[in-house]
Protein backbone atom coordinates (compact mmCIF):
# COMPACT_ATOMS: atom_id res chain seq x y z
CA UNK A 1 0.00 0.00 0.00
CA UNK A 2 1.29 3.52 -0.82
CA UNK A 3 1.86 6.21 1.62
CA UNK A 4 -0.91 8.75 1.22
CA UNK A 5 -0.42 12.66 1.80
CA UNK A 6 -3.46 15.84 2.11
CA UNK A 7 -2.18 18.02 -0.57
CA UNK A 8 -5.24 20.45 -0.33
CA UNK A 9 -8.41 21.74 1.88
CA UNK A 10 -11.17 23.62 1.66
CA UNK A 11 -14.41 24.68 3.90
CA UNK A 12 -17.71 26.74 3.99
CA UNK A 13 -18.75 27.99 7.04
CA UNK A 14 -21.09 25.95 8.46
CA UNK A 15 -24.80 27.98 8.81
CA UNK A 16 -28.33 28.71 7.55
CA UNK A 17 -27.19 28.87 3.96
CA UNK A 18 -31.02 29.53 2.34
CA UNK A 19 -29.47 31.86 -0.42
CA UNK A 20 -27.15 28.67 -1.19
CA UNK A 21 -27.51 25.33 -2.86
CA UNK A 22 -26.17 21.67 -1.65
CA UNK A 23 -23.91 22.17 -5.35
CA UNK A 24 -23.22 25.31 -4.49
CA UNK A 25 -21.85 24.40 -0.88
CA UNK A 26 -20.18 21.26 -1.93
CA UNK A 27 -18.94 23.82 -4.80
CA UNK A 28 -16.83 25.83 -2.92
CA UNK A 29 -15.64 23.73 -0.53
CA UNK A 30 -14.04 21.45 -4.30
CA UNK A 31 -13.35 24.79 -5.49
CA UNK A 32 -11.25 25.13 -2.65
CA UNK A 33 -9.45 22.47 -2.27
CA UNK A 34 -8.40 22.13 -5.51
CA UNK A 35 -7.23 25.89 -5.51
CA UNK A 36 -5.27 24.99 -2.28
CA UNK A 37 -3.43 22.15 -4.19
CA UNK A 38 -3.04 23.50 -7.69
CA UNK A 39 -5.05 20.92 -9.30
CA UNK A 40 -7.61 21.15 -11.51
CA UNK A 41 -9.30 17.55 -12.22
CA UNK A 42 -9.41 14.41 -10.23
CA UNK A 43 -9.66 11.02 -10.64
CA UNK A 44 -12.23 9.96 -8.60
CA UNK A 45 -14.43 12.12 -6.29
CA UNK A 46 -15.87 10.34 -3.01
CA UNK A 47 -18.94 12.22 -1.44
CA UNK A 48 -20.07 12.10 2.01
CA UNK A 49 -23.94 12.41 2.19
CA UNK A 50 -26.30 11.05 4.78
CA UNK A 51 -29.43 13.31 3.84
CA UNK A 52 -29.88 14.42 0.70
CA UNK A 53 -32.16 11.55 -0.21
CA UNK A 54 -34.64 12.13 2.84
CA UNK A 55 -34.16 16.35 2.78
CA UNK A 56 -33.79 17.36 -0.59
CA UNK A 57 -35.27 14.53 -2.75
CA UNK A 58 -32.28 13.83 -4.23
CA UNK A 59 -29.51 11.03 -4.60
CA UNK A 60 -27.41 10.19 -6.88
CA UNK A 61 -25.26 12.47 -5.65
CA UNK A 62 -21.84 11.82 -6.48
CA UNK A 63 -22.70 11.66 -10.43
CA UNK A 64 -24.95 14.67 -9.82
CA UNK A 65 -21.57 16.75 -7.92
CA UNK A 66 -18.99 15.37 -10.63
CA UNK A 67 -21.17 17.39 -13.12
CA UNK A 68 -21.70 20.56 -10.97
CA UNK A 69 -18.01 21.01 -10.66
CA UNK A 70 -17.12 20.32 -14.39
CA UNK A 71 -15.97 17.05 -14.46
CA UNK A 72 -18.25 14.97 -16.24
CA UNK A 73 -16.73 11.96 -17.02
CA UNK A 74 -14.96 11.44 -13.99
CA UNK A 75 -15.70 8.75 -11.27
CA UNK A 76 -17.84 9.50 -8.59
CA UNK A 77 -19.82 8.15 -5.45
CA UNK A 78 -21.75 9.06 -2.67
CA UNK A 79 -20.81 7.29 0.69
CA UNK A 80 -23.57 6.97 3.72
CA UNK A 81 -22.61 6.28 7.25
CA UNK A 82 -25.12 8.39 8.90
CA UNK A 83 -22.91 11.25 11.25
CA UNK A 84 -19.80 9.53 10.15
CA UNK A 85 -20.03 9.60 6.57
CA UNK A 86 -17.57 12.20 5.96
CA UNK A 87 -15.11 9.93 7.68
CA UNK A 88 -15.96 6.66 5.78
CA UNK A 89 -16.00 8.98 2.51
CA UNK A 90 -12.44 9.90 3.57
CA UNK A 91 -11.32 6.33 4.54
CA UNK A 92 -12.39 4.90 1.00
CA UNK A 93 -10.14 7.71 -1.25
CA UNK A 94 -8.16 6.65 1.21
CA UNK A 95 -8.20 3.26 0.23
CA UNK A 96 -8.15 4.27 -3.25
CA UNK A 97 -5.12 6.06 -3.36
CA UNK A 98 -3.28 4.04 -1.18
CA UNK A 99 -4.34 0.97 -2.99
CA UNK A 100 -2.93 2.72 -6.60
CA UNK A 101 -5.67 2.40 -8.91
CA UNK A 102 -6.20 5.85 -8.15
CA UNK A 103 -3.80 9.13 -7.98
CA UNK A 104 -5.88 12.05 -6.96
CA UNK A 105 -8.60 11.45 -4.92
CA UNK A 106 -11.26 14.68 -4.06
CA UNK A 107 -13.04 13.72 -0.69
CA UNK A 108 -16.30 15.99 -0.10
CA UNK A 109 -19.02 15.87 2.79
CA UNK A 110 -21.41 18.11 1.94
CA UNK A 111 -24.88 18.07 3.97
CA UNK A 112 -28.18 20.50 2.97
CA UNK A 113 -30.54 20.41 6.16
CA UNK A 114 -31.89 23.90 6.41
CA UNK A 115 -34.95 23.92 3.97
CA UNK A 116 -36.82 21.39 6.21
CA UNK A 117 -38.77 21.92 9.09
CA UNK A 118 -37.17 21.00 12.72
CA UNK A 119 -39.16 17.79 12.70
CA UNK A 120 -39.21 17.05 10.00
CA UNK A 121 -34.78 17.07 10.51
CA UNK A 122 -35.30 15.33 13.43
CA UNK A 123 -37.01 12.46 12.31
CA UNK A 124 -34.76 12.51 9.42
CA UNK A 125 -32.03 12.13 11.37
CA UNK A 126 -33.53 9.33 13.88
CA UNK A 127 -32.52 6.96 10.86
CA UNK A 128 -29.64 6.67 11.67
CA UNK A 129 -30.75 4.31 14.60
CA UNK A 130 -32.66 1.72 14.38
CA UNK A 131 -36.22 2.02 12.38
CA UNK A 132 -38.11 -1.23 13.66
CA UNK A 133 -36.92 -1.25 17.41
CA UNK A 134 -36.05 2.30 18.46
CA UNK A 135 -37.63 5.04 16.27
CA UNK A 136 -40.92 3.06 16.24
CA UNK A 137 -41.07 4.01 19.95
CA UNK A 138 -40.48 7.81 19.23
CA UNK A 139 -37.09 8.20 20.02
CA UNK A 140 -35.28 11.26 18.52
CA UNK A 141 -31.35 11.06 18.00
CA UNK A 142 -30.77 13.50 21.27
CA UNK A 143 -32.93 10.99 23.34
CA UNK A 144 -30.96 7.76 22.46
CA UNK A 145 -27.39 9.81 23.63
CA UNK A 146 -29.65 11.09 26.54
CA UNK A 147 -30.60 7.39 27.73
CA UNK A 148 -26.58 6.86 27.75
CA UNK A 149 -26.48 9.87 29.31
CA UNK A 150 -28.82 9.52 31.88
CA UNK A 151 -27.63 6.04 32.40
CA UNK A 152 -23.91 7.23 32.73
CA UNK A 153 -25.27 9.63 35.51
CA UNK A 154 -26.51 7.08 37.65
CA UNK A 155 -23.39 4.33 37.55
CA UNK A 156 -20.83 6.76 37.71
CA UNK A 157 -22.04 9.33 40.36
CA UNK A 158 -22.05 12.62 37.78
CA UNK A 159 -23.99 15.67 37.59
CA UNK A 160 -25.71 16.80 34.87
CA UNK A 161 -22.87 20.05 35.58
CA UNK A 162 -19.87 17.97 35.64
CA UNK A 163 -20.19 18.00 31.69
CA UNK A 164 -20.54 21.68 31.30
CA UNK A 165 -16.78 22.08 30.31
CA UNK A 166 -16.76 20.21 26.99
CA UNK A 167 -19.66 22.92 25.80
CA UNK A 168 -17.91 25.88 27.37
CA UNK A 169 -14.06 24.83 25.63
CA UNK A 170 -16.16 24.36 22.48
CA UNK A 171 -17.74 27.61 22.41
CA UNK A 172 -14.69 29.30 23.55
CA UNK A 173 -12.22 27.78 20.54
CA UNK A 174 -15.32 28.33 18.23
CA UNK A 175 -15.12 32.41 18.76
CA UNK A 176 -11.64 31.95 16.65
CA UNK A 177 -12.97 29.55 13.77
CA UNK A 178 -14.58 32.18 11.27
CA UNK A 179 -16.36 28.95 9.98
CA UNK A 180 -18.06 27.93 13.32
CA UNK A 181 -21.66 28.48 13.07
CA UNK A 182 -21.60 29.68 16.55
CA UNK A 183 -18.71 32.14 17.52
CA UNK A 184 -19.68 33.48 20.91
CA UNK A 185 -18.77 31.82 24.23
CA UNK A 186 -21.20 30.34 26.77
CA UNK A 187 -20.81 30.47 30.57
CA UNK A 188 -21.33 27.94 33.58
CA UNK A 189 -24.49 29.87 34.50
CA UNK A 190 -25.84 29.56 30.73
CA UNK A 191 -25.57 25.81 30.62
CA UNK A 192 -27.06 25.52 34.31
CA UNK A 193 -30.00 27.26 32.75
CA UNK A 194 -30.30 26.10 29.31
CA UNK A 195 -33.80 24.35 28.07
CA UNK A 196 -34.26 20.46 28.22
CA UNK A 197 -34.43 18.78 25.26
CA UNK A 198 -34.53 15.12 26.22
CA UNK A 199 -33.51 15.43 29.81
CA UNK A 200 -30.71 14.56 30.80
CA UNK A 201 -29.53 16.85 27.89
CA UNK A 202 -30.34 20.25 27.19
CA UNK A 203 -29.78 22.66 24.34
CA UNK A 204 -26.22 23.47 25.37
CA UNK A 205 -25.04 20.02 25.68
CA UNK A 206 -25.79 19.68 22.02
CA UNK A 207 -24.55 20.39 18.60
CA UNK A 208 -26.26 22.48 16.34
CA UNK A 209 -27.01 21.48 12.87
CA UNK A 210 -26.42 23.50 9.65
CA UNK A 211 -25.39 23.31 6.38
CA UNK A 212 -22.15 23.24 5.51
CA UNK A 213 -19.29 21.28 3.02
CA UNK A 214 -15.60 20.72 3.79
CA UNK A 215 -13.10 19.06 1.25
CA UNK A 216 -9.72 17.59 1.11
CA UNK A 217 -7.48 15.99 -1.55
CA UNK A 218 -5.95 12.92 -1.30
CA UNK A 219 -2.77 11.87 -3.31
CA UNK A 220 0.33 9.94 -2.79
CA UNK A 221 2.79 11.03 -0.35
CA UNK A 222 5.68 10.57 -2.55
CA UNK A 223 4.85 12.99 -5.22
CA UNK A 224 4.24 15.75 -2.09
CA UNK A 225 7.25 18.14 -1.27
CA UNK A 226 6.75 20.10 2.34
CA UNK A 227 7.57 23.73 1.58
CA UNK A 228 7.33 26.86 3.62
CA UNK A 229 4.15 27.41 5.23
CA UNK A 230 2.63 24.27 3.83
CA UNK A 231 4.43 21.34 5.82
CA UNK A 232 3.62 17.89 4.31
CA UNK A 233 0.85 16.29 5.87
CA UNK A 234 0.17 12.48 5.78
CA UNK A 235 -2.17 9.87 6.70
CA UNK A 236 -0.39 7.88 9.55
CA UNK A 237 -3.64 5.59 10.85
CA UNK A 238 -6.57 4.97 9.54
CA UNK A 239 -9.58 3.00 10.59
CA UNK A 240 -13.58 2.54 11.02
CA UNK A 241 -15.45 0.05 13.29
CA UNK A 242 -18.99 -1.22 13.91
CA UNK A 243 -21.31 -1.74 16.82
CA UNK A 244 -25.00 -2.64 16.87
CA UNK A 245 -27.29 -0.12 15.77
CA UNK A 246 -29.38 -0.42 18.34
CA UNK A 247 -28.15 0.87 21.53
CA UNK A 248 -30.27 -1.65 23.66
CA UNK A 249 -28.44 -4.51 21.37
CA UNK A 250 -25.18 -3.28 23.01
CA UNK A 251 -22.60 -5.80 25.61
CA UNK A 252 -22.59 -2.10 27.03
CA UNK A 253 -24.37 0.48 26.59
CA UNK A 254 -21.27 3.52 28.14
CA UNK A 255 -18.71 1.90 26.00
CA UNK A 256 -17.92 2.88 22.51
CA UNK A 257 -16.63 -0.10 21.35
CA UNK A 258 -16.05 0.89 17.41
CA UNK A 259 -13.92 4.20 18.82
CA UNK A 260 -11.97 1.68 20.81
CA UNK A 261 -11.07 -0.71 18.04
CA UNK A 262 -11.07 1.71 15.18
CA UNK A 263 -8.57 4.40 17.96
CA UNK A 264 -6.09 1.12 18.43
CA UNK A 265 -5.59 -0.10 15.01
CA UNK A 266 -5.48 3.65 14.05
CA UNK A 267 -2.68 4.14 17.23
CA UNK A 268 -1.23 0.56 15.57
CA UNK A 269 -0.63 1.86 12.02
CA UNK A 270 0.61 5.21 13.22
CA UNK A 271 3.37 3.69 15.77
CA UNK A 272 1.80 5.98 18.34
CA UNK A 273 0.11 5.76 21.81
CA UNK A 274 -2.38 8.45 23.39
CA UNK A 275 0.39 10.13 24.99
CA UNK A 276 1.97 11.24 21.55
CA UNK A 277 -1.24 12.95 20.33
CA UNK A 278 -1.12 16.62 20.70
CA UNK A 279 -4.95 17.23 20.05
CA UNK A 280 -8.12 15.50 18.73
CA UNK A 281 -10.81 16.67 17.20
CA UNK A 282 -13.31 14.09 18.87
CA UNK A 283 -17.43 13.56 17.77
CA UNK A 284 -19.02 16.51 20.27
CA UNK A 285 -22.42 15.62 18.71
CA UNK A 286 -23.85 15.94 22.54
CA UNK A 287 -21.34 16.29 25.84
CA UNK A 288 -22.21 12.57 26.57
CA UNK A 289 -20.36 11.83 23.62
CA UNK A 290 -17.22 13.20 24.53
CA UNK A 291 -16.43 11.64 27.37
CA UNK A 292 -16.80 8.31 25.90
CA UNK A 293 -15.18 8.97 22.98
CA UNK A 294 -11.99 10.15 25.60
CA UNK A 295 -12.72 6.71 27.69
CA UNK A 296 -12.68 4.57 24.49
CA UNK A 297 -9.81 6.52 23.14
CA UNK A 298 -7.31 5.71 25.78
CA UNK A 299 -7.32 9.46 27.10
CA UNK A 300 -9.48 8.54 30.66
CA UNK A 301 -10.37 5.76 33.16
CA UNK A 302 -13.51 4.37 31.94
CA UNK A 303 -16.08 6.19 33.61
CA UNK A 304 -13.94 9.66 34.11
CA UNK A 305 -14.16 11.41 31.02
CA UNK A 306 -15.80 14.40 32.48
CA UNK A 307 -12.94 14.40 34.83
CA UNK A 308 -10.64 15.71 31.64
CA UNK A 309 -12.65 18.38 31.23
CA UNK A 310 -13.47 19.67 34.93
CA UNK A 311 -8.90 20.05 34.93
CA UNK A 312 -9.27 21.80 32.28
CA UNK A 313 -7.23 19.15 30.39
CA UNK A 314 -9.02 19.46 26.71
CA UNK A 315 -8.11 23.35 26.38
CA UNK A 316 -5.91 24.38 24.06
CA UNK A 317 -2.99 24.99 27.09
CA UNK A 318 -4.21 21.37 28.54
CA UNK A 319 -2.64 17.75 27.63
CA UNK A 320 -5.10 16.82 25.20
CA UNK A 321 -6.85 19.64 23.88
CA UNK A 322 -10.11 18.94 21.91
CA UNK A 323 -12.84 20.75 19.80
CA UNK A 324 -9.95 23.49 18.92
CA UNK A 325 -12.27 24.96 16.08
CA UNK A 326 -15.26 24.82 17.92
CA UNK A 327 -16.12 21.33 17.45
CA UNK A 328 -19.12 19.81 16.53
CA UNK A 329 -21.18 22.16 19.29
CA UNK A 330 -19.68 25.18 18.09
CA UNK A 331 -18.55 24.86 14.44
CA UNK A 332 -21.80 22.90 14.16
CA UNK A 333 -22.72 19.53 12.93
CA UNK A 334 -23.34 19.13 9.32
CA UNK A 335 -24.25 15.24 9.47
CA UNK A 336 -22.54 13.93 6.22
CA UNK A 337 -19.63 16.90 6.04
CA UNK A 338 -19.18 17.03 9.62
CA UNK A 339 -16.11 14.16 9.28
CA UNK A 340 -14.61 16.06 6.53
CA UNK A 341 -14.78 19.44 8.53
CA UNK A 342 -12.40 17.55 10.83
CA UNK A 343 -10.26 16.37 8.80
CA UNK A 344 -9.70 20.39 7.59
CA UNK A 345 -8.95 21.30 10.92
CA UNK A 346 -6.46 19.15 11.86
CA UNK A 347 -4.90 19.81 8.74
CA UNK A 348 -4.74 23.66 9.69
CA UNK A 349 -3.84 22.58 12.99
CA UNK A 350 -0.49 20.84 11.72
CA UNK A 351 -0.32 23.71 9.59
CA UNK A 352 0.24 26.25 12.10
CA UNK A 353 -3.27 28.51 10.68
CA UNK A 354 -5.23 27.92 13.54
CA UNK A 355 -4.39 31.96 15.09
CA UNK A 356 -5.73 32.27 18.87
CA UNK A 357 -6.23 28.56 18.91
CA UNK A 358 -3.06 27.11 17.32
CA UNK A 359 -1.84 24.43 19.32
CA UNK A 360 2.01 24.85 19.63
CA UNK A 361 4.43 22.58 18.14
CA UNK A 362 1.13 20.41 16.98
CA UNK A 363 2.85 17.35 14.75
CA UNK A 364 0.24 14.71 15.07
CA UNK A 365 -3.48 15.16 15.05
CA UNK A 366 -6.28 12.77 15.40
CA UNK A 367 -9.93 13.02 14.16
CA UNK A 368 -12.55 10.54 15.26
CA UNK A 369 -16.06 10.74 13.58
CA UNK A 370 -19.04 8.87 15.09
CA UNK A 371 -21.64 7.25 13.24
CA UNK A 372 -25.48 7.19 14.78
CA UNK A 373 -25.03 6.47 18.58
CA UNK A 374 -21.69 5.07 18.23
CA UNK A 375 -22.41 2.54 15.70
CA UNK A 376 -19.96 2.99 13.00
CA UNK A 377 -16.50 5.09 14.68
CA UNK A 378 -14.43 5.96 12.02
CA UNK A 379 -10.54 7.79 13.44
CA UNK A 380 -7.74 9.28 11.73
CA UNK A 381 -4.22 10.12 12.66
CA UNK A 382 -2.50 13.20 10.67
CA UNK A 383 0.89 14.07 10.96
CA UNK A 384 3.54 16.14 9.94
CA UNK A 385 6.15 14.33 7.84
CA UNK B 1 -48.15 3.53 4.53
CA UNK B 2 -45.66 0.57 5.10
CA UNK B 3 -48.88 -1.43 6.22
CA UNK B 4 -46.92 -4.88 5.47
CA UNK B 5 -43.71 -3.77 7.43
CA UNK B 6 -45.52 -3.37 10.43
CA UNK B 7 -47.81 -6.51 9.79
CA UNK B 8 -44.64 -8.49 9.88
CA UNK B 9 -44.15 -7.53 13.37
CA UNK B 10 -47.25 -8.24 14.67
CA UNK B 11 -46.04 -11.54 16.95
CA UNK B 12 -43.14 -9.26 18.44
CA UNK B 13 -44.88 -5.68 18.84
CA UNK B 14 -47.90 -7.60 20.72
CA UNK B 15 -46.60 -10.30 22.20
CA UNK B 16 -42.77 -10.14 22.81
CA UNK B 17 -42.09 -12.67 20.96
CA UNK B 18 -38.62 -13.13 20.29
CA UNK B 19 -35.93 -16.27 19.73
CA UNK B 20 -34.10 -18.78 21.63
CA UNK B 21 -30.77 -19.84 20.49
CA UNK B 22 -30.86 -23.56 20.28
CA UNK B 23 -27.20 -23.65 20.51
CA UNK B 24 -26.12 -21.88 23.58
CA UNK B 25 -29.86 -21.05 24.74
CA UNK B 26 -29.04 -17.24 24.58
CA UNK B 27 -32.29 -15.48 24.71
CA UNK B 28 -32.99 -12.94 21.92
CA UNK B 29 -35.56 -9.85 21.50
CA UNK B 30 -35.84 -8.87 19.03
CA UNK B 31 -35.41 -11.84 16.69
CA UNK B 32 -32.58 -11.93 14.24
CA UNK B 33 -31.26 -15.07 12.10
CA UNK B 34 -27.97 -15.38 13.26
CA UNK B 35 -27.25 -15.40 17.13
CA UNK B 36 -25.36 -12.54 18.30
CA UNK B 37 -23.74 -14.56 21.29
CA UNK B 38 -22.37 -17.59 19.69
CA UNK B 39 -22.77 -17.32 16.11
CA UNK B 40 -25.32 -19.91 15.62
CA UNK B 41 -28.59 -20.02 13.24
CA UNK B 42 -31.19 -18.93 15.81
CA UNK B 43 -35.23 -19.34 14.73
CA UNK B 44 -36.55 -21.19 17.34
CA UNK B 45 -39.74 -18.71 18.83
CA UNK B 46 -39.72 -17.89 22.75
CA UNK B 47 -41.93 -15.59 24.35
CA UNK B 48 -40.91 -13.39 26.83
CA UNK B 49 -42.51 -12.82 30.21
CA UNK B 50 -43.01 -8.81 29.22
CA UNK B 51 -41.79 -8.10 33.19
CA UNK B 52 -38.17 -6.21 33.19
CA UNK B 53 -36.67 -3.11 35.00
CA UNK B 54 -35.71 0.54 33.75
CA UNK B 55 -32.36 0.65 32.82
CA UNK B 56 -32.06 4.50 31.91
CA UNK B 57 -34.74 6.88 30.75
CA UNK B 58 -35.51 10.06 29.00
CA UNK B 59 -38.45 12.70 28.67
CA UNK B 60 -38.20 13.55 25.12
CA UNK B 61 -39.48 17.57 24.53
CA UNK B 62 -38.83 18.17 21.10
CA UNK B 63 -40.66 14.90 19.27
CA UNK B 64 -39.70 14.07 15.89
CA UNK B 65 -42.73 14.04 13.05
CA UNK B 66 -45.41 11.73 13.87
CA UNK B 67 -44.80 12.03 17.60
CA UNK B 68 -45.39 15.10 18.26
CA UNK B 69 -49.12 14.46 19.80
CA UNK B 70 -47.62 12.83 22.35
CA UNK B 71 -44.67 14.80 23.88
CA UNK B 72 -43.39 14.98 26.12
CA UNK B 73 -43.77 11.00 26.47
CA UNK B 74 -40.53 9.18 28.36
CA UNK B 75 -38.62 6.32 26.75
CA UNK B 76 -37.04 3.88 29.14
CA UNK B 77 -34.44 0.63 28.25
CA UNK B 78 -36.06 -2.02 29.69
CA UNK B 79 -33.83 -4.98 30.73
CA UNK B 80 -36.26 -7.93 30.26
CA UNK B 81 -35.72 -10.54 32.94
CA UNK B 82 -34.83 -13.29 30.76
CA UNK B 83 -31.63 -11.10 29.51
CA UNK B 84 -32.49 -8.85 26.81
CA UNK B 85 -32.94 -4.88 26.82
CA UNK B 86 -35.63 -3.43 24.40
CA UNK B 87 -36.26 0.46 23.72
CA UNK B 88 -39.82 1.57 24.35
CA UNK B 89 -42.05 4.18 26.15
CA UNK B 90 -43.73 3.58 29.24
CA UNK B 91 -46.99 4.73 29.80
CA UNK B 92 -49.68 4.97 32.62
CA UNK B 93 -46.83 6.95 34.87
CA UNK B 94 -49.56 9.37 36.81
CA UNK B 95 -47.49 11.15 38.68
CA UNK B 96 -44.60 8.56 39.47
CA UNK B 97 -41.23 9.74 39.24
CA UNK B 98 -39.33 7.44 36.65
CA UNK B 99 -35.99 5.79 38.48
CA UNK B 100 -33.55 3.47 36.94
CA UNK B 101 -34.53 -0.04 38.49
CA UNK B 102 -37.92 0.35 38.44
CA UNK B 103 -39.86 -2.77 37.76
CA UNK B 104 -41.95 -2.13 34.74
CA UNK B 105 -44.50 -4.83 32.63
CA UNK B 106 -45.90 -4.79 29.20
CA UNK B 107 -48.84 -3.20 27.47
CA UNK B 108 -50.32 -2.77 24.31
CA UNK B 109 -50.67 0.75 23.29
CA UNK B 110 -51.10 2.83 19.95
CA UNK B 111 -47.86 3.54 18.86
CA UNK B 112 -48.17 6.31 16.67
CA UNK B 113 -50.53 7.67 13.49
CA UNK B 114 -49.29 7.15 9.84
CA UNK B 115 -50.93 10.15 8.05
CA UNK B 116 -54.18 11.88 9.08
CA UNK B 117 -56.94 11.10 10.75
CA UNK B 118 -57.80 8.19 7.83
CA UNK B 119 -53.92 7.07 8.51
CA UNK B 120 -52.81 3.44 10.00
CA UNK B 121 -52.28 3.25 13.42
CA UNK B 122 -49.72 0.96 15.01
CA UNK B 123 -49.94 -0.63 17.85
CA UNK B 124 -46.86 -2.01 19.89
CA UNK B 125 -45.69 -2.47 24.08
CA UNK B 126 -45.17 0.26 26.26
CA UNK B 127 -44.19 -0.58 29.48
CA UNK B 128 -46.31 0.31 32.43
CA UNK B 129 -45.08 0.80 36.30
CA UNK B 130 -45.76 -2.57 37.70
CA UNK B 131 -46.01 -1.87 41.37
CA UNK B 132 -48.79 1.09 40.46
CA UNK B 133 -51.00 -1.50 38.64
CA UNK B 134 -50.91 -3.72 41.53
CA UNK B 135 -51.46 -1.94 44.08
CA UNK B 136 -54.47 -0.07 41.88
CA UNK B 137 -55.80 -3.51 41.24
CA UNK B 138 -55.77 -4.47 44.97
CA UNK B 139 -57.76 -1.27 45.99
ZN1 LIG C 1 -26.34 -18.75 20.50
Amino acid sequence: MRKVAILGIGQTPVGEHWNKSMLELAGEAIFGALQDSGVETVDAIFVGNMLSGILEKQEHLGTLIADWVGMRGTEAVKIESACSSGAVAFRNGLIAVASGEIDKALVVGVEKMTDSLPGTTTAALATAADADWEIIHGLSFVGLNALIMQRYMFEYGWKHEDFASFSINAHANGVHNPNARFRAPISKEQYLKAHIIASPISILDSSPIGDGAAAALLVPADRVFSIEGKPKIIIAGSASATDSLAVHDRKDPLWLSAAEISAKKAYNQAGVTPDNIDFFELHDAFSIMAALSLEACGFAERGQGPRLALDDEITIQGRIPVATRGGLKARGHPIGATGMYQIVEVVQQLRGECGETQIAGAKIGMAQNIGGSGATIATHILRVE
Amino acid sequence: MEIARHWRLKKQRYALVGEVCPHCHAKLFPPRDVCPECGGEAKTPYTFSGRGKVYSHTTIYNAPEGFQEFAPYTVALVKLEEGPMVTAQLTDLGDQEVEIGMPVEMVTRRLRTDGDERGLLVYGYKFRPLELYQVAAAD
